[in-house]
């Protein structure tokens, strides 16, 4: 009877979750493998039933092409220092949230305004602002006196990576923030009073107390952060198409894909691409799995 | 003995009146903090509204308040291209989350409730595709794209959004279906009930907080996207808001129209920040739910 049961139980599940795997193989999976397939092929986007099978030429295309390498060092130089600052930046206004202040609700609304503008709006009102000749921040800095003429932020090869990831961190610590905030609710409050009781140094409280309580909420954080730094393409693109000083991964894919239409090409650069965020991504897993093994032995 | 006495209070008073003094420093020095966390935060959005609402030579001054001309606006609503990427993405970003909606609450009632051995591998799977960059799936969705005839159709994008919302609605739907009580239901599978039933009548009336956090942020996913928008759609009056205000430009960097992609900018963005900060509370617990128990 109970082995009926469950056997029923078992094919509703599946019934239940027919309509969300069904759309998961249209979008996610056959397009995945088509991609995959492609990439060993040498077709083009224009007539993409013309093609033949070329073994891994495409990838070898793709790695002895000197832009490619461009492209993957901004996504890493970019991922890396970006959500570096975030964590840091996310840290800091996490416990100051936490701490009980006048406005605190106040910042926990205002903290969300940035994260729910679109990328390319808060690109788009982060270039005005940097504008060489007419931005506010040029304005500012003249009449404080620490410039005599504006300097062309988005512009000057060397700034502009710096900008990509400024309005990156602008854009995502709010993430950053709640993330952290929901592990820094979870400590309880009896730790931190009984450490001040035995008059622990407030910085001591917070790198032996409360550092490693937060290591989980950080560390799935920055997981995630780190996975969406690595595929980023509209803020790179709205702010300079394709210029190679900040192109990343993705928009070297998008771009032998479609603006070149080698579909073959494109398709293995896909693919690295792929291979990179996966690499990246089992890398951080193994990292946090022994950091918490770690932690779990006497 | 009458030394020590005399001393004590007067040592104790000094270091309470020290303690109030270092105390309030330190309630200064908050302040002070949370008013620059607030510039930072705000100050750009803030800086669109004053840069849309001035003409002109007004626009390159930078005087801090805004000057109420409306003109930018006006010449905008008169834009029909702009106007109809504006319906375009108001009906993209809301059928794609209704329809993720649909797709996850199904989900995630199975994920959530019923017990069955490969749960695991399925929320596993679900968290694998929600991470993989969307450039991988490009060739074969542009491939799907043509042979369903939808290239160059608003429709296409729909279609192609729900790589990015369904997972996430179905896994944040399932953390939240965990946290009722399994009570509510028992009675009813004891009287027999179905699972269709159990789900239609005992969770969903009390999910509508769940459902609208969860359908807020995959609006927001939605309205914002960028890549698949650029791609799979050709002409300007098919396109969705952020590319066509990424795509907005002068005939040179010189005249390039900041005053009117301030506009629009602000525009598409205001019932973003009506909608964050009216569900603030639920949209924290959203993002919160899917994070830290996963």
């Amino acid at each position: 009877m109970s082995v009926k049961l469950a056997r029923a139980d078992r094919r509703a599940a599946w019934m239940f979750m027919a309509p969300m795997l069904v759309a998961m193989l249209v979008v996610a999976v056959w397009p995945l493998a088509r991609t995959f397939y492609f990439s060993f092929t040498d077709a083009y986007l224009d007539d993409p039933t013309n093609y033949s099978l070329i073994g891994f030429e495409n990838y070898l295309e793709v790695i002895g092409d000197r832009t490619w390498w461009i492209a993957v060092r901004n996504t890493l130089l970019f991922t890396v220092v970006s959500v570096a600052i975030e964590t840091v930046l996310g840290l800091g206004i996490a416990l100051l949230i936490n701490q009980a202040i006048p406005g605190r609700g106040l910042v926990r609304a205002a903290i969300l305004v940035p994260w729910a503008i679109p990328v390319v709006v808060a690109t788009k009102m982060w270039e005005w602002m940097l504008n060489d000749q007419f931005g506010v921040l040029n304005q500012v800095l003249i009449s404080m006196g620490l410039i005599d003429h504006g300097i062309a932020w988005t512009a000057n090869g060397s700034l502009i990576m710096g900008v990509v990831i400024f309005i990156d961190v602008w854009m995502t610590t709010p993430f950053m923030v709640l993330l952290i905030l929901a592990g820094l609710q979870m400590i309880p409050g009896e730790i931190m009073e009984a450490a001040e009781v035995d008059g622990i140094p407030a910085w001591k409280r917070f790198w032996s107390i409360v550092l490693p309580l937060l290591k989980p909420a950080i560390g799935v954080a920055v997981l995630f952060r780190v996975l969406d730094a690595l595929r980023m393409f509209d803020l790179a693109y709205v702010l300079a198409a394709s210029s190679e000083q900040v192109m990343t991964a993705s928009i070297y894919a998008r771009n032998r894909l479609i603006s070149f239409q080698e579909l073959g090409i494109g398709s293995a650069a896909s693919t690295w691409v792929f291979l990179l965020v996966a690499f990246v991504a089992i890398l951080i897993i193994g990292v946090l799995r022994l950091d918490r093994a770690a932690g779990e032995a006497p | 003995m009458t030394d020590a006495a005399v001393a004590l209070p007067a040592r104790r008073r000094r270091s309470s009146a020290s303690y109030r003094l270092e105390r309030r420093i330190k309630k200064g020095f908050l302040v002070v903090a949370v008013g620059l966390v607030l510039i930072y935060t705000l100050f750009p959005y803030y800086w669109a509204i004053v840069s849309s609402t001035k003409q002109g030579a007004a626009l390159y001054r930078n005087t801090f308040l805004p000057a109420f001309d409306l003109t930018y606006y006006k010449a905008l609503y008169e834009n029909r291209i702009f106007l109809g990427s504006l319906v375009n993405s108001a009906f993209v970003a809301s059928s794609t989350t209704a329809l993720s909606l649909i797709l996850g609450i199904s989900a995630a009632y199975a994920l959530g409730r019923i017990d069955f051995p490969q749960r695991r591998g399925v929320l596993m799977t679900i968290l694998m595709i929600s991470i993989f960059p969307q450039v991988v799936v490009l060739s074969g969705m542009f491939e799907l794209i043509n042979w369903l005839g939808l290239y160059n159709r608003p429709s296409a994008l729909i279609l192609t959004y729900l790589l990015a919302t369904v997972p996430f609605t179905t896994w944040i739907l399932t953390t939240f279906i965990r946290e009722f009580p399994r009570e509510l239901e028992e009675a009813a599978i004891i009287d027999g009930c179905s699972h269709f039933r159990i789900l239609t009548k005992i969770l969903l009336p009390l999910m509508g907080p769940s459902l609208a956090s969860t359908g807020i942020l995959a609006f927001i996913l939605a309205w914002n996207e960028f890549l698949f928008a650029l791609t799979f759609i050709l002409t300007d009056e098919n396109r969705t808001v952020p590319v066509a205000i990424g795509l907005m430009g002068g005939s040179s960097r010189y005249e390039y129209p900041f005053g009117q992609i301030m506009a629009a900018s602000v525009t598409v963005t205001l019932p973003l920040i009506i909608l964050v900060l009216i569900f603030q509370r639920r949209i924290v617990a959203g993002l919160t739910a899917g994070a830290v128990k996963g």
